[in-house]
C-alpha cells in the first residue's frame, strides 16, 4: 500500500512542475511593467524599482524562477495589496469556508446522480430515463451564476424561506468556536444547534447551486457507465448463474459501473472549483473564490495568482486521492501500479 | 436417448425489435436434449444459434422476446415460468459457459468470491463451509494451487484458466444441463482440446446433459452424440454426429461439411461439387531464394518500472529468436504457431513495417533488413512485398471505395497513368479475385465479410508483388466463405507465380495451402520441412501435440 | 471459382452508401425531434448574431433614465435596465459577441488541439511525450480558474478570452484526436497504405483525418456551449467584456444586484437567451453523435 502510494505521489509529480512552471509564467506575461503593477497605481518611480529588485525582476528568468520556488517552498505568495496581509495567511483563512461549500454541493450532487443515473440505466426509455436526459443536458446548460440567480430570487424573495445570500452566517450570529473550520461541523460539535440551522440555511441555496451544476455530468456518466456494464459479458454469466437480480445489479453491475464515476470525479472537481468562485460572488460567500474576484476588480494580482496556484495544487491532491480511491475499487490498477 | 427429453424446445421464434420493426432471428426451431446427451448446435455467424440458448435461458436483452413455440425443462414450461422460478433454475438445473472467457468473469472481484455468489444463492452453502466449497469447485476444474487461486482476479488468470473458472462457476451446483456457447472461440487450439476434454469428462462424470453451440463443425462432431445444424435461423438438419460427415442430408449441412478443413482433404474439396479443379502442383523455385531471414531477433524492453522500484536490469523479452527462414520463388510456406509465439512479429519484420533488433533479411538479392521501417515506404523493393491482412474490415480505409483501395498501390507506384487505365486495372484485378465488378464503387460497410477479403487481396496482387505475406487471411471469416477465399490464394498463386509467407495458427488450413510448414515456439523455429511430413511424421513435441488438440470429427 | 462463391457472398446486399447514411440522419432526426429543435433554434440564434443590430427597436447602449427599471411592457418587451436601456435590444445585439467568442475559441482550439493530438497520436515518441505533458499540465488547474488566471495576467480584452477559452480545451481536443489517431494508427488499412508506399503525411490526410472528422465536429458543437459558458463566466467576475458593451455575462452581472430587491427581467432575458445558446449546441452535439456513433450514445 505505501509502495502504491509512493508510486502514485511520483506521478504527480511532473504535474506538480507544469503547475508551477505555468503559474510562475502567468506572473511573469504581465502587460507591461510588473513591478508597476506590483507597486500599485500611486506608486513613484523609485518605489517602482525598489519592488523591482525586491521582486528580483531585473535578474534573469532561471533566476528568478529558482526565487519564485523559494518563496512558494517557505509558503510564500506575496501580499495582497487590498488587505495587507500575506496571500497564503489570506486564502488559508477562507479555504474552509470554499472548502466546506464545494463538498456540501457535491455530497448533494452525488446524493441525487447517482441513483438517478442508476435508475435511468435499468429503465432505460422509461420516465425516470426521460428525467435523467433532461436533467443532464439542461444542467450543463445552466450558467451556475444564473442558476444562483434564480434560486435566490425565488426562495429568498418571492418565498421568503432563504435568508439573505450574504455569506456564510447572519451578520448578528457569531461562528462556532473553530475545529475544522466547517460551521456544520464546528456548530454540531459545539452542540450548538442554533448556529448549525442558521449556517445550514446560509448554505442550503449556494450548495444547491453547485449540486444542480454537478449533478449533470456525475449522473450522464453513471448512466452511461451502468449501462456499459449491463450488457458486459460478465452480467451475463452472472444472470445465467442464477443470482438474485438485487447482487447482480449491485455487486457485478454498479461496483463496476463506479469505476468511471470515480474517473469523472476529477472532471467535476474541475468544475466545481471553478463553478465556486461564480456562486461564491453570487452568494457573497467569504471563499477564496470571493477573495480572488475581489482582488481581480482591484488590479491586485499577487492574490490572484496565489489563488490559481493554490487551486491548482488542490486539485492535484484531489487528483491524487481519487486516484488512490481508484485502486482501492480496481484490483487491475493495483496490481499495475 | 430417453423418451421424455430433458430439454425440449419446439417451434421456438425469437423476435428482436429494432428500428425497422421486428426481426426473427430464430424461427421454429426444434431441438431436443435427452438426459446424460451431447448435442451440439452449428451455424455460421447470424445463424441464430446462441439466441436460441438465451431463449432457454430466458436471458434475452430488453429487445429481444420469444414469439411463439414452446420450452420445456424436466416437465417445466420455460416459457410460463416467472422470473423467480428461472432464476433458480439458473445456475443450479440448467448452467451456461460463454465465448471470451475473461469477459465473462467480473473483472474486479476474486474469482472465489463469484463461485461463493452462485453457491449461496442456490443454498448450495453457508458463510461457514462457501470457501471450502469454491475451492473444492476449482479443484474439480483442475486448477492447479486452487486455494491460492480463489484470492485471483480474473486479470491475473490466462485465458484458458478464466474458461475453467467459468466452468467451475456453472457447474459448482451440480446443474442437469450445460450449455456451452462458443466455449473454445478465440482459445488456442491446445488450450481448446484441454477445456472440452475438461468439459467432456465432467459433464460425462456426472450425467449431465450438454448443448455445444459452435460454428466449428468439426468440433461439434468430434464432442457430440448428435447436431442440429442452423441457417438463418432455421434448424435444417439434425442428425447424430457419427454420419453427419458421411451422409449429410440437407443442402446447407452439404455445404457446411464440404467447407469444413479435414484430414485428408485438398482445397478443391472444400468448394461444393463441381468446382473447376486447377492443376496441382507447384512452380520449382531454382536458384538463390527469393527470401533468406537469418539470426532475426526482435528484443522488446520489459514493462515499465514505478519510481520506487528498483531498475533490476532485466533482459529485455525476446518475441523474436534468432530465427531464419527462406522462400523460394513460387514455394508457399507456412509460418504456424499459437498466439504469442512471435509469428506475426517475424511477418510485420519481413514486411518492413517493424525494424529488427538484429539480423539480416534478404530479399531477391538485396540485404534489406537494414532500411529503416520508415523509409522502406519509398524503397524500389516495396511493391514487390505485399500483404493481406487479418480482418478485412479493418483493413479497408472506411471512406474509400472498393476501386479506390485497389487503385492505391498503382497510384502511388505509379505502375499505371490515367484514369481510365486505372479503371481498366481495377476492374481486371477484381474479375481475378472474384470481385463483381459492380461493387467496385461500394464503400467497406456495404460489402460482405468475403467480398471485403478480396478487395484486400486485389489490392496486395495489384502492383505484381513477388512475395505476399497471408497473415490469418481467413481467421474472421466464416468456413465457408474461407473455403472460396483459400481457393482463390491458390489460384492466383498458381496464375500469377507468386510466392505466400502464410501465417496461421490452423494447421488443417496450413497443409492444404502449402508446400512447406515452420512450427514456431516461444519465438524459436522448433520444428520444419515439407507440410506433407511434418503433419504425418512430426518430430517435435510441440508439433505434435499442436496435431493432437486439432478435433478429429469421425469422417 | 468465382462462380461458386459468389452468390452467398451476394446474399447480404446492403443499401447503397450515401442514401443510407442520409435516411440515417433523417430517422434520426425524425425519430428525435429535439435535434430538429435544437436545429431551429440555432438558426434563430445566428440570425440574430448576423442581423442584430438591426433587428432590434432600440439602440442597445442608449440609456433613459426616465425609464428605468421598467418591468416587461409592450414598449420594452424585456423591461429595461437600472438606466433604462432596453434589454430585449440589448440581449439580442449581445448574440453577435457571445457567439463570435465561441465561435473562434473552438475554431482556434479545434485546429491546434486536433493537429497536436493527431500528431501525437500517429507519431507517438517525443511529439506525444511533448503534447500529452502539455496537455496534463493544462489539465492540472481546475479549467475556470487557468482561464481567470490567464486572462489576469494577459490583459482584460475579448481577444485573450478567446484564447483562455480555447487553450482550456486543448487538452479535450488534443487527447481525443490522440485516442482517435492512435486507434488507426495499427489498423490495417494504414498499414496496407504503408505497403503501398503512400508517405506518413498523405496516410494522415487519406487515412486518419477523414475518419476522425466526424467525432471532432461532435466535439466542436459540445464545447461551443462550454466555450460560451466559459465566456459568459469570465465576464460575470469582471473580465474580457467591459460594460456598457452588451454581453449576456455582463448583463446577468448587472441585473444580480437587483434580484434581492425584486427586479427579476434585468437577469433573467440575458441569463435566458445564455441557456438557451448553451442548450442548442448541446442538443445539436447529442444529435450530431447519435448520427456519427450510434453505439457511444448515452
Amino acid at each position: 500500500m505505501l509502495r502504491t502510494l509512493l508510486d502514485r505521489l511520483a506521478t504527480t509529480l511532473p504535474a506538480l512542475a507544469g503547475v508551477v512552471v505555468v503559474s510562475f509564467l502567468l506572473t511573469r506575461v504581465l502587460p507591461g511593467d510588473t513591478a508597476a503593477y506590483f507597486a500599485g497605481p500611486a506608486a513613484t518611480p523609485q518605489a517602482i524599482a525598489q519592488i523591482r529588485s525586491e521582486l528580483g525582476l531585473d535578474r534573469p528568468l532561471p533566476e528568478q524562477f529558482a526565487r519564485y520556488v523559494a518563496d512558494l517552498a517557505r509558503g510564500d505568495l506575496g501580499r495582497s495589496l487590498t488587505t495587507g496581509q500575506p496571500v497564503t495567511a489570506d486564502l488559508g483563512a477562507r479555504l474552509p469556508a470554499s472548502a466546506e461549500l464545494t463538498l456540501f454541493g457535491l455530497a448533494l450532487a452525488l446524493l441525487v446522480a447517482i441513483p438517478l443515473g442508476v435508475a435511468a440505466a435499468l429503465r432505460q426509455g422509461s420516465l425516470v430515463d426521460h428525467a435523467c436526459r433532461v436533467v443532464a443536458t439542461a444542467g450543463v446548460s445552466l450558467p451556475v451564476f444564473f442558476t444562483g440567480l434564480l434560486l435566490v430570487y425565488a426562495f429568498y424573495f418571492v418565498l421568503g424561506w432563504a435568508p439573505a445570500p450574504l455569506g456564510r452566517l447572519d451578520a448578528f450570529a457569531s461562528p462556532p468556536p473553530t475545529r475544522t473550520g466547517f460551521f456544520l461541523l464546528d456548530s454540531l460539535i459545539a452542540g450548538d444547534l442554533e448556529t448549525f440551522r442558521a449556517s445550514l440555511a446560509q448554505i442550503v441555496l449556494p450548495g444547491l447551486t453547485l449540486a444542480i451544476f454537478a449533478l449533470a455530468p456525475i449522473a450522464r456518466i453513471t448512466r452511461a457507465a451502468m449501462l456499459a456494464v449491463l450488457a458486459a459479458d460478465f452480467m451475463r454469466t452472472a444472470r445465467a448463474a442464477g443470482l438474485s437480480s438485487r447482487r447482480v445489479v449491485v455487486t457485478y453491475g454498479l461496483r463496476n459501473a463506479l469505476l468511471p464515476v470515480v474517473t469523472t470525479l476529477g472532471m467535476v472537481f474541475s468544475f466545481l472549483l471553478g463553478a465556486n468562485v461564480l456562486v461564491e460572488k453570487v452568494f457573497a460567500w467569504p471563499g477564496v473564490g470571493s477573495y480572488a474576484v475581489e482582488a481581480l476588480i482591484a488590479s491586485d494580482f499577487a492574490p490572484v495568482q496565489g489563488f490559481v496556484l493554490a487551486m491548482a495544487l488542490l486539485y492535484t491532491v484531489l487528483n491524487l486521492g481519487i486516484d488512490l480511491a481508484y485502486g482501492l475499487i480496481d484490483p487491475r490498477v493495483r496490481a499495475a501500479a | 436417448m430417453t423418451a421424455i427429453p430433458l430439454l425440449d424446445i419446439r417451434d421456438l421464434t425469437v423476435e428482436f425489435a429494432t428500428r425497422r420493426g421486428p426481426v426473427r432471428a430464430v424461427r421454429q426451431v426444434d431441438v431436443t436434449v435427452g438426459k446424460g446427451e451431447t448435442v451440439g448446435i452449428v451455424g455460421e455467424s447470424g445463424s441464430g444459434k446462441s439466441v436460441t440458448s438465451y431463449a432457454v435461458m430466458r436471458i434475452l436483452d430488453r429487445a429481444g422476446r420469444i414469439a411463439g413455440g414452446e420450452v420445456s425443462f424436466s416437465g417445466i414450461d420455460l416459457r410460463a415460468a416467472g422470473e423467480r422460478q428461472m432464476r433458480d433454475l439458473r445456475g443450479r438445473e440448467i448452467s451456461m459457459i460463454f465465448q471470451n472467457p475473461r469477459a465473462a468473469l467480473n473483472p474486479i472481484r476474486k474469482v472465489g468470491h463469484q463461485i461463493e455468489d452462485v453457491l449461496r444463492q442456490h443454498a448450495e452453502a453457508g458463510s461457514g463451509d462457501a470457501k471450502a466449497k469454491a475451492v473444492a469447485a476449482l479443484e474439480q476444474v483442475k486448477i492447479a494451487r486452487a486455494a491460492e487461486r480463489y484470492h485471483a482476479y480474473p486479470f491475473e488468470l490466462s485465458g484458458g484458466m478464466c474458461q475453467r473458472v467459468v466452468i467451475a462457476l456453472a457447474l459448482a451446483c451440480r446443474p442437469q444441463l450445460l450449455i456451452a456457447d462458443e466455449p473454445t472461440t478465440g482459445l488456442d487450439v491446445t488450450t481448446q482440446k484441454a477445456v472440452m476434454d475438461l468439459v467432456t469428462s465432467l459433464t460425462r462424470e456426472r450425467g449431465m446433459a450438454t448443448v455445444l453451440i459452435t460454428h466449428d463443425l468439426g468440433l461439434a462432431a468430434t464432442y457430440c452424440d448428435r447436431i442440429a445444424v442452423m441457417e438463418q435461423g432455421r434448424v435444417v438438419e439434425t442428425a447424430p454426429a457419427a454420419t453427419i460427415f458421411r451422409t449429410p442430408a440437407h443442402v446447407y449441412t452439404r455445404k457446411l461439411v464440404q467447407a469444413t478443413p479435414r484430414p485428408g482433404v485438398s482445397l478443391r474439396d472444400l468448394l461444393p461439387d463441381g468446382a473447376p479443379t486447377a492443376a496441382a502442383g507447384r512452380a520449382e523455385g531454382a536458384g538463390a531464394p527469393l527470401l533468406a531471414v537469418s539470426g532475426l531477433v526482435k528484443e522488446y524492453p520489459r514493462a515499465k518500472v514505478g519510481l520506487t522500484r528498483p531498475r533490476a536490469a532485466e533482459a529485455p523479452f525476446r518475441a523474436v529468436d534468432s530465427l531464419s527462414l527462406s522462400v523460394d520463388r513460387g514455394e508457399s510456406v507456412g509460418l504456424v504457431g499459437e498466439s504469442g509465439c512471435g509469428k506475426s512479429t517475424t511477418s510485420t519484420m519481413v514486411m518492413r513495417l517493424l525494424d529488427p533488433t538484429g539480423g539480416s533479411i534478404v530479399f531477391a538479392g538485396e540485404e534489406i533488413g537494414g532500411v529503416p521501417a520508415a523509409r522502406f515506404a519509398r524503397h524500389p523493393l516495396r511493391p514487390r512485398i505485399q500483404m493481406v491482412f487479418q480482418d478485412p474490415t479493418e483493413s479497408l480505409n472506411p471512406r474509400w471505395t472498393a476501386a479506390r483501395a485497389i487503385a492505391d498501390p498503382l497510384l502511388r507506384f505509379r505502375t499505371v497513368r490515367g484514369t481510365d487505365a486505372i479503371r481498366a486495372r481495377c476492374e481486371e484485378l477484381a474479375r481475378l479475385v472474384g470481385l463483381p465488378v459492380d461493387l467496385l464503387d461500394r464503400f467497406p460497410h456495404q460489402l460482405s465479410g468475403g467480398q471485403k477479403a478480396r478487395v484486400g487481396i486485389a489490392r496486395a496482387i495489384a502492383p505484381s508483388p513477388d512475395l505476399v505475406i497471408l497473415d490469418e487471411p481467413t481467421a474472421a471469416l466464416d468456413v465457408s466463405v474461407q473455403a472460396v477465399v483459400l481457393n482463390l490464394l491458390a489460384d492466383l498463386k498458381q496464375a500469377l507465380g507468386m510466392s505466400y509467407l502464410f501465417v496461421s495458427h490452423d494447421l488443417q488450413v496450413v497443409r492444404m495451402l502449402c508446400d512447406r510448414v515452420i512450427v514456431m515456439q516461444a519465438g524459436r523455429i522448433v520444428e520444419e520441412g515439407p507440410t506433407a511430413a511434418v503433419l504425418e511424421a512430426p518430430r517435435a513435441d510441440y508439433t505434435r501435440a499442436l496435431l493432437a488438440a486439432i478435433p478429429h470429427p469421425p469422417v | 471459382m468465382s462462380a461458386t462463391g459468389t452468390p452467398a457472398l451476394a446474399a447480404d446486399r446492403p443499401r447503397t452508401g450515401v442514401s443510407a447514411t442520409l435516411a440515417h440522419a433523417v430517422s434520426v432526426v425524425a425519430g428525435n425531434p429535439v435535434t430538429g429543435f435544437a436545429f431551429a433554434l440555432l438558426v434563430g440564434l445566428v440570425a440574430c448574431a448576423v442581423l442584430g443590430p438591426s433587428l432590434v427597436p432600440y439602440d442597445p447602449l442608449a440609456s433613459d433614465t426616465a425609464a428605468a427599471l421598467q418591468a416587461p411592457t409592450l414598449a420594452h418587451p424585456f423591461g429595461t435596465d437600472q438606466l433604462g436601456r432596453d434589454i430585449l435590444s440589448r440581449v439580442v445585439v449581445a448574440a453577435r459577441l457571445d457567439l463570435a467568442i465561441a465561435v473562434f475559441s473552438v475554431a482556434l482550439v479545434f485546429v491546434a488541439g486536433g493537429l497536436a493530438g493527431i500528431m501525437a497520436g500517429f507519431f507517438c515518441g517525443w511529439t506525444d511525450r511533448i503534447v500529452g505533458r502539455l496537455a496534463d499540465t493544462i489539465m492540472a488547474f481546475p479549467l475556470f480558474v487557468l482561464a481567470m488566471g490567464i486572462v489576469a495576467a494577459l490583459g482584460n480584452t475579448v481577444g485573450n478570452i478567446v484564447l483562455a477559452t480555447a487553450i482550456i480545451n486543448f487538452p479535450l481536443y488534443a487527447r481525443l484526436a490522440r485516442a482517435e489517431a492512435a486507434q488507426r494508427r495499427n489498423a490495417g488499412f494504414v498499414l496496407a497504405a504503408r505497403l503501398t508506399g503512400n508517405t506518413d503525411l498523405r496516410i494522415v490526410l487519406t487515412g486518419i483525418l477523414p475518419n476522425i472528422l466526424p467525432i471532432m465536429m461532435v466535439q466542436m458543437s459540445l464545447t461551443m456551449g462550454y466555450a460560451i459558458l466559459n465566456a459568459a463566466g469570465l465576464s460575470f467576475i469582471g473580465l474580457g467584456v467591459r460594460p456598457p458593451t452588451p454581453e449576456w455575462g455582463i448583463m446577468v452581472a448587472e441585473g444580480a444586484g437587483f434580484i434581492v430587491s425584486g427586479e427579476w427581467w434585468i437577469a433573467l432575458f440575458p441569463g435566458l437567451a445564455l441557456m438557451l445558446a448553451v442548450f442548442c449546441f448541446n442538443l445539436i452535439g447529442d444529435g450530431l453523435r447519435d448520427i456519427v456513433d450510434p453505439q457511444r450514445r448515452t
